[in-house]
């Protein structure tokens, strides 16, 4: 096997680029998984990627209509969620299809090539710049830096929101402090991962580690390694089979939560013997 | 009096179209352990949320521990306020233990950047002891019965070392042993701590015997209020739950006093 190309700059921006946004996708998937949001993210992910294409239609940096959009739309999600609607996925499917919707207008608008448009939609994690490296380390390092600091109010939010509001925590704010990461995270890995499949590299890792433990702080850890390790087999796939990086890495990410499902501990029936239990007493 | 540590003035609060509280006031002094009773909707967990502040007031003053509650400034105030709600599902892969769940009550109190020290630990080691639950303390919360979550969140609240304690039916969907097992725990607690504390039950059989004040409740206002023998007519009984009063006089013979 000629593994001369991990030599060239390009991919090992592609290495430092999957690291980095590994770690802070699925460390911000703990929240979407434990938090019972995933659909959530998958709105807030089209909706960058419809700020990105409105910037490439109208000549501003893409990036920013990302995190704009994405900010809007939880800024409109935040207050259902955080009112404890009983419902709110029929709200979050109208601004989901949306969304949807203006990201296909503006790719209609656009004049010219498209092809920045469709690499926005499934990611180019190969042709990634120093820029977008620093970006991604920007946000991996807030997103680690701000779960540390916080990790008390986090645990406590997620585990029941209205019982950390009622012991003085101001659970509201933590809520949109994880949108706000969620958003920022998502527009950072836009350009790698693309906007259809953001949302995988977000869920995968979490669902994976949340089969496997019983401890946060563990599914953190858990959930960025696979984060991490989703990038860097589905980068060598990639080069090894020529097939394209943004969906490797995704089908990876779903096989490493497939193996955990199917050896998760919190699956297993306690082996009883029929003749070890106890008889009713008459 | 002047250690009313809880005064509620008019209270009106309303969610969407209902109206949960229809002008309801309130005192309670220090020390005093009141039952709230009456019918499924009738305002009684709102009542129990305005006193911590979660609830949101449209009209009428609250005074609790020397706060007035005003929308947003409630965090010093929920501090001191312990708050066991009602008893809800929960996800039995969720990855938190029961030790980790009573520590909860102590973030508050930490404030922002700081970490459990030892005394926290302590402390939550001892809570535990008193309601029981040394044994189960490294078990993911969801995998706890039902009586078994709810002494949990009552060491949670203790852990908060509160001056209030505010429990929503802490005994609906628990079987009668562990019914009879919380409200022990409960009787316990109070001639420990001496804790002013507020119970919401809509079951009349769920009362502990410590409760010597009873509010009736019902649509939002208060219909009664005074010491359980007095209150619990035959007559008071039948218009709380519009039943006749044969019917109260049947029930009342399957109550159990604890």
């Amino acid at each position: 096997m000629d593994l001369s190309i991990f030599g060239y700059q390009f991919m090992q921006n592609a290495i430092l680029s999957a690291f980095l946004g590994g770690i802070a996708c699925g460390t911000i998937g703990v929240f979407v998984v434990l938090m019972h949001m995933p659909f959530i993210g998958v709105c807030m992910a089209h909706a960058a990627f419809a700020g990105a294409l409105l910037g490439l239609w109208l000549g501003f940096n893409p990036l920013i209509g990302a995190f704009t959009f994405s900010l809007l739309a939880a800024a409109v999600i935040g207050p259902l969620a955080d009112r404890g609607e009983l419902n709110p996925e029929t709200s979050v499917g109208v601004i989901f299809s949306l969304m949807l919707g203006l990201a296909f207008l503006f790719m209609g608008l656009m004049s010219g090539t498209k092809s920045g448009a469709l690499e926005l939609l499934w990611g180019s994690i190969l042709t990634n710049t120093r820029g977008d490296i620093v970006l991604l380390g920007i946000i991996a390092a807030v997103v680690v830096g701000v779960v540390f600091a916080f990790y008390k109010e986090f645990q406590a939010t997620i585990f029941h929101r209205d019982m950390a509001l009622s012991v003085g925590i101001p659970s509201a704010l933590i809520l949109y402090g994880i949108l706000f990461l969620t958003g920022a995270t998502i527009t950072a890995s836009l350009r790698s991962i693309g906007g259809l499949l953001i949302f995988s590299l977000i869920l995968n890792p979490a669902a994976a580690a949340y089969q496997l433990t019983y401890s946060m702080k563990r599914m953190f850890f858990l959930s960025a390694t696979f984060g991490v390790l989703s990038g860097w087999i589905g980068l060598l796939f990639s080069y090894l089979f020529n097939i394209p990086s943004g969906a490797t890495i995704v089908i990876i990410s779903s096989v490493i939560f497939m193996l955990a499902t199917i050896f998760s501990p919190k699956k297993k029936v306690k082996d009883l013997k029929v003749g070890s239990l106890p008889e009713a007493e008459s | 009096m002047s250690d009313t540590i809880i005064d509620i003035e008019r209270a009106v609060v309303s969610f969407r179209e209902d109206v949960a509280l229809r002008g309801v006031s309130l005192k309670v002094s220090s020390g005093e352990f009141v039952g709230i009773v009456g019918p499924n909707g009738a305002g009684k967990t709102t009542l129990l949320t305005v006193v911590n502040g979660l609830g949101k007031l449209l009209s009428g003053q609250v005074r609790v521990l020397g706060h007035t509650l005003k929308s947003g400034n409630g965090h010093a105030l929920r501090k001191k306020v312990g708050y066991v709600p009602q008893l809800e599902n929960i996800d039995p892969r969720m990855p938190i233990n029961v030790h980790e769940v009573v520590m909860i009550g102590r973030y508050g109190l930490l404030g922002p950047l700081k970490r459990p020290g030892k005394t926290d630990w302590k402390i939550v080691d001892e809570m535990l002891e008193l309601v029981g639950m040394t044994q189960l303390k490294n078990r993911p919360i969801g995998h706890l019965s039902g009586g078994e979550q709810q002494r949990v969140a009552i060491a949670r609240c203790l852990a908060q070392e509160p001056e209030i304690l505010l429990l929503d039916e802490p005994t609906a969907s628990l079987d009668f042993r562990a019914q009879r097992e919380i409200l022990e725990l409960v009787k316990l607690i109070h001639n420990l701590r001496h804790l002013t504390s507020l119970f919401v039950t809509h079951d009349l059989t769920t009362l502990p015997t410590i409760c010597n004040r009873l509010v009736l409740m019902k649509k939002g206002l208060i219909w009664g209020d005074g010491s359980p023998e007095k209150i619990l007519t035959d007559l008071n009984l039948s218009r709380l739950y519009d039943i006749p009063v044969s019917e109260v006089k049947r029930k009342r013979e399957e109550i159990i006093p604890v």
